[in-house]
């Protein structure tokens, strides 16, 4: 069903903080989240001419990486993205068929493959590029946010997750419940000052982005007032007296 | 946008399609069309079953293209769907009533008929125009340009017909009418899309405005993808420029030059005139159709391009 | 792991969604070969294929996280450019015509060359291999075998870092060192991008932003680690010596030393004899046993390692039989507080403002003295003597690539760890710290074995080893080197890693002599592991008059088709990583930590579909075959049925063997004890690797704590367990200058005399790049470098359907500024000039790169038609290497050709490149130059697929 279910108060949000402060944009994601999904709840995610020149697949996660600010005093920002399981989805309203939905009991956006006639209509409505066709099947094919992992009673309790957050090796995704104000997602956000992403396009995403933090500045400040060598008839000879032991 | 051959057709045929029924469901009752009708209705449904059959040749799974008629309380593409079929209703009684020579009824099913046409037409502009991302699309002036465009192209066709059953007016003055209109409009929806203010800026969609400008360094890939194929289309200004002028010119100014002359003149060379003029719009529409997707931008493309 | 709540399992009527499919029907660990982390994996297999790789949470390596190529291992496996059979070369070398023959064919072949070379000149034959982590076994059977001529690529990558840091703090960064992750406030990485240790990088890096730590990154580029630093310091390649003296003259000028860390650890009170022309200067003064004397404030010369030394650290003495010496600190300190190492006198060259400089030297000074940790751990110190405490100095240090890859490189290495000395910050707390099986004594071994190569004659000792001095460098009496990379030669005294780079070079031209057979494993040396590929290329496929090759016989083994098979007479083919048995051995590269003792195994998780054999199968194989003693019995008939027996059952000395883990009968022992059977058996259900964990009391201070040496010792892993004293002063380096001076019986040739008194300095020296003289470097103005893209780094089969997406082509990098200024503009094409030739390549603008310096993507250009890849790939159409322009030479001097490498330890100073920019004429855009034909396919490579759906889902 094609119509977004009604929001509660509290009700579940499942969805990806991504931390820009500490991804170094090693593809970890994109490539795990690659493997997991080919063989998953959406599989395959085709390539096409997988060995020839014009090589392009499914991904659910690309990885951009961008300058910002000018010269040395700029940052480079490495930059995943994915979809954000948004509150208020187009993609999911104008599905004419109802593959696209989102789950009013974790608020994951899915599209059912057997009910998609690959109108391309979705990946039109989403602004950030979170879909993707599967040309081969014909049908779009998105992130699910692992929903075949995070309650597969046939994976330990602690990999419950999605595959981009397990495989990160800088610990710059987390997943959880944005909807509940204590969970550690929503307490990171709150600290951190995350951000969504074009919020004033009104979609509401439930993923996050963690600004990169503030570089500290060095504590310490050269002290000018030491003597340079040349000052000093013989430097070394403040060592002279040290009398030292082991 | 990627001005895909089979939507720039499909909206193109059956704006034109729905454009004539609505005139000939409208007028055929009133006796303000020539003849039986019959001919503009059968190509008014060609047009639009050719135009709905071009439209599921861009589907990945066109054998499903059925389920799309079932979203209708969310999505104005199943809206389409179900005004499109519900019109061939009354269409379809439009043309028996012709055939049999019932009046009443074709009186019914031709005003039926016709605002089934504005609805199936409505809906169309409506799927670009809630659009959010597509700045050119999500505009007040879309929906407007969709009905106009298919008012103005059902009544060129329509004069056409009417002057090969030899005369009818009154087509020809609508599709003066509706072409001046057309034409106003559109110029309006052109300027105002020039000059529009972005949704979006590679500095919101990343958040990093903060830190300064923000300029792409490396995309995802180095190689293509589907997003990019879909979305990424980009013509040049001057090219953009010099078809708008085409569009104008052989779409817009000279049918309605042409229709005037008809309207003027009549006889044979009204048939020619308006012949020449139905070619010509429907070729400049086809342009005008082709540009609404090729001009218009995605904000996806911000995180490539900035 | 990173965590998150768990979702509650509320009621689902989702009918689309299978909530709980089973992931495969079988989960297997091994260890990760997509690059040379070692990263522990878990694969799972579905209907015999694989549907999942993943990190393992338990692995000490990756503790659960796997980075992109790990997760790629899916692509790599199924790969269209494996190899099928052996081969043998039909056609021309280079044209890639070969024909299938049998195992038995292709083994009889190679037995018949090698036999022949081994029993007439055993040098004849060059074993060398490229990423390869089973140097133990290849080493070994290379001596057995009888020929000096072995090593990895080492020489190509790291041993700048490996020979500067064992011959100064008995540890070095690269793999062997790591900085303390969960104390360090201050981290400087020097020249560090995706490298070794890739995934322990990452989660270190995580762990110290997470904390608020400081992160400094000195690296012409910000990318990757170094966009996440807290500062980026993108100063001119080649120039971080300079820096790092810079910050050591602000250091001492402050006197925000740490003196008596100094005096404990280092040699720094260590009396270094003065009389200059001596055949004795710069020689540690030493006692009657050779014992190093220092100048005690009440006893005057003494003993330097007694415990109750009160040192004297500067001024000058006469010892006892009346010469005169200086303590090394002395020595150092007159050195770097000289005003050429001062901010101001350096700034312009490292294209830094004094003040930075000034700047970072005082915040690194805070944090070491101001903000040094004490944690409550009572330890023992190599004197017997309690303390109550562990004293921090929380600043750690990481180097790399682009520390390693000039031909200042050791000097440089040098400096860095001169700095942590001077700092107190070697192994403390929060500071930078030894990975096991490290520290170890300086320098850690005997000299090389090499010399007196006989026909059918073992070589004793380990080939690749460490000189103390001129006596053991494997030069002939008239100081000629003896191997064919003129390794440990006055050439490069120091090439403990071999130089890989050389022998194509110097087999060609017959320097030092001509060889038979090139057997290479694993080494891409006909395109992106040569420094120059086209020079390469042209010596492996040039003829003598007599239409012979120059190099007879070529043997290679390689999984893939790779642009070095063509070249080759026979192939014998590997099997991809997840097909083998491997050894990640503690004779080798184990996967010790800071906090114990470790290593690793590769299990087979998938059968071979291909009649191919792990390449150390076919080592064993060919040494039985050989009747190399170590692999036969005395019966002549094989000692290895395979690999694993191998693994298990080899023994180097007793007790010792390449697993540490799990040994004696019963599995029990650690370290040294006698085989196990089952001891594979144990290392699988352990997840493929064995983990020693060292009491808290052990964590720091290892040179000098008593209870971590004396356990090291008792685990095999150091001969000893005496104090491994730093060396500030390099004794074996001023013998070399000393030779160099006309001392002693082993002299360099008199064209290297000038060379090895200049750069075999005691002491950390700063110079430009070697191949910088000679050239215009106004002509050649840019500085050039690569990087490994973190989706791509040492990827072993380095084509995979996935990652070639992500980067299928790549550009020449450069500052905004200086391409604005270069009339270019983004994605301009461009010719790329240096003195060794040119290349044509798109350019990309960027603002975090330093403005002198290009870079580009390291590897990502392949030659049309290698690997199965469509002729018109990108990777051959947009892809370039750098390495084109690259000269493994130096500009001629003096008529002898000189490798392009560092004068120490002959490591590739690939780094050193410089070259101009111009754009293209109009019509020579679009593809990419030089641009080789493709060769043939090999026969009965798999078509291309239009489409790859790879999945193991059921299809309905």
């Amino acid at each position: 069903m094609t119509c977004l279910p009604e929001i509660t108060p509290g009700q579940k949000k499942l969805g990806l903080v991504i931390d820009l402060d500490t991804c170094v944009g090693c593809q970890a994601c994109a490539t795990n989240c690659k493997e997991w999904n080919a063989s998953g709840h959406s599989g395959p995610l085709p390539d096409t001419k997988p060995y020839s020149a014009g090589a392009e697949g499914v991904w659910f996660n690309r990885v951009h990486s961008y300058e910002a600010g000018e010269g040395e005093r700029g940052r480079t920002v490495n930059f995943p993205r994915s979809c954000l399981h948004c509150e208020t989805p187009d993609c999911v309203t104008v599905c004419p068929t109802g593959a696209s939905y989102k789950r009013i009991e974790d608020g994951i956006v899915l599209v059912d493959h057997d009910l998609c006639i690959g109108c391309g209509l979705c990946a039109w409505a989403c602004p950030y590029g979170a879909r993707e066709m599967d040309e081969d099947e014909g049908v779009m094919k998105k992130c699910t946010l692992c929903i075949d992992r995070i309650y597969n009673t046939n994976i330990p309790e602690a990999q419950r997750q999605p595959a981009c957050v397990l495989t990160c090796p800088t610990s710059a995704r987390h997943f959880g419940d944005l909807g509940d104000p204590d969970s550690k997602v929503s307490k990171l956000v709150a600290e951190r000052g995350g951000q969504p992403l074009m919020p004033e396009l009104g979609y509401k995403p439930v993923n996050s982005y963690l600004p990169p933090r503030n570089r500290s500045s060095v504590a310490a400040k050269p002290d000018e007032a030491v003597p340079t060598p040349m000052d000093i008839k013989n430097p070394l000879l403040r060592w002279m007296d040290k009398v030292l032991t082991r | 946008m990627n001005p895909a051959p089979s939507i720039v057709f499909f909206t193109t045929a059956s704006g034109a399609g729905y454009g004539l029924l609505f005139w000939l469901g409208l007028l055929r009752p009133l006796g303000l069309v020539p003849g039986q009708g019959l001919v503009a209705l059968a190509l008014a449904l060609v047009l639009i079953t050719a135009g709905l059959l071009s439209s599921t040749l861009h589907l990945g799974n066109p054998q499903r293209a059925w389920r799309a008629v079932s979203q209708w309380r969310s999505s104005w593409l199943s809206r389409e769907g179900v005004a499109a079929i519900l019109t061939y209703i009354p269409a379809l009684l439009l043309g028996l009533a012709l055939w049999v020579d019932a009046p009443a009824l074709a009186l019914i099913a031709g005003l039926l008929a016709a605002a089934g046409a504005v609805a199936t037409v409505y809906c169309t502009g409506m799927i670009y125009a809630s659009l959010k991302p597509i700045r050119q699309w999500h505009h007040p002036l879309v929906v407007p340009g969709y009905l106009a465009l298919s008012a103005f192209s059902g009544a060129v066709l329509l004069a056409m017909l009417a002057a090969f059953a030899g005369g009818g007016a009154v087509p020809a003055l609508l599709a003066v009418l509706t072409g001046a209109a057309a034409l106003l409009l559109k110029r309006a929806y052109w300027q105002a899309i020039d000059s529009g203010p972005p949704i979006a800026t590679i500095e919101s969609a990343t958040t990093l405005g903060f830190i300064g400008k923000v300029r792409q360094l490396d995309p995802p890939h180095t190689e293509q993808n589907y997003l990019l194929r879909e979305m990424g289309f980009r013509i040049a200004r001057k090219h953009a420029a010099k078809l708008r002028l085409i569009a104008q010119g052989a779409g817009f100014a000279l049918p309605v030059l042409l229709a005037l002359l008809a309207v003027l003149v009549g006889g044979t060379p009204a048939v020619l005139a308006l012949t020449l003029g139905a070619v010509l719009a429907i070729g400049g529409l086809l342009i005008e159709r082709w540009l609404m997707f090729a001009e218009a931008t995605h904000t996806v493309m911000l995180y490539y391009r900035g | 792991m990173p965590e998150a709540p768990m979702p509650l399992a509320t009621e689902r009527p989702d009918r689309a969604v299978d909530y709980s499919p089973p992931v495969g029907d079988e989960v297997k660990t091994t260890t990760c070969y997509m690059c040379a982390c070692r990263c522990g994996i878990r694969v799972h297999l579905k209907d015999g294929r694989i549907r999942y790789i993943e990190g393992n949470p338990d692995h000490p390596v990756n503790k659960g996280v796997l980075c992109g190529k790990g997760s790629a291992g899916i692509m790599t496996q199924y790969s269209p450019a494996r190899l099928r059979a052996p081969l043998k070369r039909v056609g021309p070398r280079g044209s890639g015509e070969f024909a299938e023959i049998s195992w038995e064919e292709a083994l009889e072949t190679a037995t018949g060359w090698l036999r022949h070379v081994r029993a007439t000149d055993p040098r004849q034959l060059a074993f060398f291999t490229g990423r390869d982590q089973s140097q133990s076994l290849t080493g070994f059977w290379a001596a057995q075998f009888g020929t000096p001529n072995f090593a990895a690529h080492g020489g190509f990558c790291s041993v700048n870092m490996a020979a500067a840091g064992l011959y100064s703090i008995g540890g070095s960064f690269w793999e062997f060192g790591e900085p303390d992750w969960d104390r360090a406030k201050y981290l400087l990485m020097f020249g560090v991008a995706e490298d070794h240790d890739s995934n322990p990088i990452k989660i270190g890096l995580a762990k110290m932003k997470g904390r608020g730590a400081r992160v400094v990154s000195i690296n012409p580029v910000r990318t990757g680690y170094s966009a996440i630093a807290d500062e980026w310091i993108g100063l001119r390649p080649g120039t971080d010596g300079l820096f790092a003296l810079a910050i050591a003259h602000e250091l001492l000028r402050t006197d925000q030393i740490d003196l008596d860390f100094l005096a404990r650890y280092t040699n720094a009170s260590w009396l270094v004899v003065r009389n200059p022309g001596g055949e004795d200067d710069g020689l540690f003064a030493r006692d009657e046993n050779g014992k190093p004397l220092a100048w005690d404030r009440e006893r005057g010369a003494i003993d330097a390692s007694l415990m109750d030394l009160s040192a004297v650290m500067v001024g000058e003495v006469s010892l006892p039989d009346g010469r005169r010496a200086q303590p090394v600190f002395h020595l150092m300190a007159e050195r770097y507080l000289a005003p050429e190492y001062a901010p101001d006198a350096v700034a312009e060259r490292c294209g830094l403002p004094a003040e930075r400089i000034r700047r970072i030297a005082a915040g690194i000074a805070d944090v070491a003295f101001n903000q040094a940790i004490t944690l409550d751990q009572p330890w023992t110190d190599v004197w017997g003597r309690r303390h109550e405490t562990m004293t921090g100095r929380p600043v750690a240090f990481h180097a790399m690539r682009g520390i390693s890859a000039h031909s200042n490189g050791f000097h440089t290495c040098r400096a860095l760890h001169l700095l942590q000395m001077l700092l107190g910050a070697v192994d403390t707390p929060g500071s930078w710290r030894y990975k096991s099986p490290f520290p170890r004594p300086i320098p850690p071994g005997p000299g090389p074995a090499g010399r007196g190569a006989k026909p059918n004659t073992p070589l004793a000792g380990n080939i690749l080893s460490f000189p103390h001095g001129p006596d053991d460098l494997l030069v002939d009496d008239d100081g000629n080197p003896i191997r064919i990379d003129k390794a440990f030669s006055w050439d490069a005294p120091l090439s403990l890693h071999g130089m890989m780079h050389t022998v194509i070079g110097n087999a060609g031209a017959g320097d030092p002599y001509k060889i038979d057979t090139l057997f290479m494993f694993m080494a891409n040396m006909a395109w992106n592991s040569a420094m120059n590929p086209g020079e390469v290329i042209r010596i492996l496929t040039e003829t003598q008059p007599d239409g012979s090759y120059t190099i007879p016989h070529v043997i290679y083994s390689d999984a893939y088709f790779s642009e070095t098979v063509p070249y080759a007479d026979l192939i014998l083919p590997d099997t991809t990583y997840l097909e083998r048995w491997d050894c990640i051995s503690i004779l080798d590269r184990p996967i010790g930590s800071a906090h114990g003792a470790g290593d690793a195994i590769r299990q087979p998780v998938i059968k071979p579909d291909r009649d191919v054999r792990p390449f150390q199968d076919v080592l064993i194989e060919l040494g039985a075959r050989l009747g190399l003693p170590a692999f036969t019995k005395p019966d002549g008939t094989p000692k290895f049925k395979d690999y694993p027996d191998y693994i298990t059952n080899h023994e180097r000395m007793p007790g010792v063997g390449p697993l540490a883990g799990f040994r004696g009968a019963d599995g029990s022992k650690r370290g040294v004890g006698e085989p196990n059977p089952d001891q594979l058996q144990r290392y699988i259900e352990n997840g493929c690797f064995w983990r020693d964990h060292l009491p808290p009391e052990q964590g720091y201070y290892k040179h000098a704590n008593k209870a971590y040496l004396e356990q090291s010792k008792a685990m095999g892993l150091m001969g000893k367990s005496d104090q491994i004293v730093m060396q500030i002063w390099s004794e074996p380096l001023q013998k070399f200058r000393l030779a160099a001076e006309g001392h002693g019986a082993k002299q360099p040739p008199d064209r290297l005399r000038e060379r090895i008194r200049t750069y075999c300095d005691p002491l950390p020296i700063w110079y430009p790049a070697l191949e910088h003289e000679g050239q215009d470097l106004n002509r050649f103005g840019l500085s050039a470098i690569t990087q490994r893209p973190m989706a791509m780094y040492h990827s072993w089969g380095s084509m995979n359907a996935w990652l070639r997406q992500i980067i299928g082509a790549n550009k020449l990098y450069m500052a905004r500024s200086r391409g604005t200024a270069l009339g270019l503009a983004q994605d301009d094409w461009v010719w790329v000039e240096s003195r060794a030739g040119r290349l044509k390549c798109q350019v990309s603008l960027m603002e975090g790169v330093n403005p002198d310096t290009v870079w580009t993507w390291n590897a990502i250009g392949k030659r049309a038609g290698a690997w199965n890849l469509d002729e018109g790939s990108p990777e051959s159409t947009r892809g370039f290497l750098l390495n084109h322009v690259i000269s493994e030479w130096l500009p001629a001097q003096g008529g002898f050709r000189q490798a392009n490498a560092d004068p120490v330890t002959g490591q590739a100073a690939w780094y050193d490149l410089r070259v101009s920019v111009t754009k293209c004429a109009p019509g020579e855009e679009g593809i990419t130059s030089p641009h080789p034909d493709a060769p043939a396919l090999p026969p009965h490579m798999p078509a291309r697929p239009d489409i790859l759906r790879y999945s193991t889902k059921a299809t309905p």
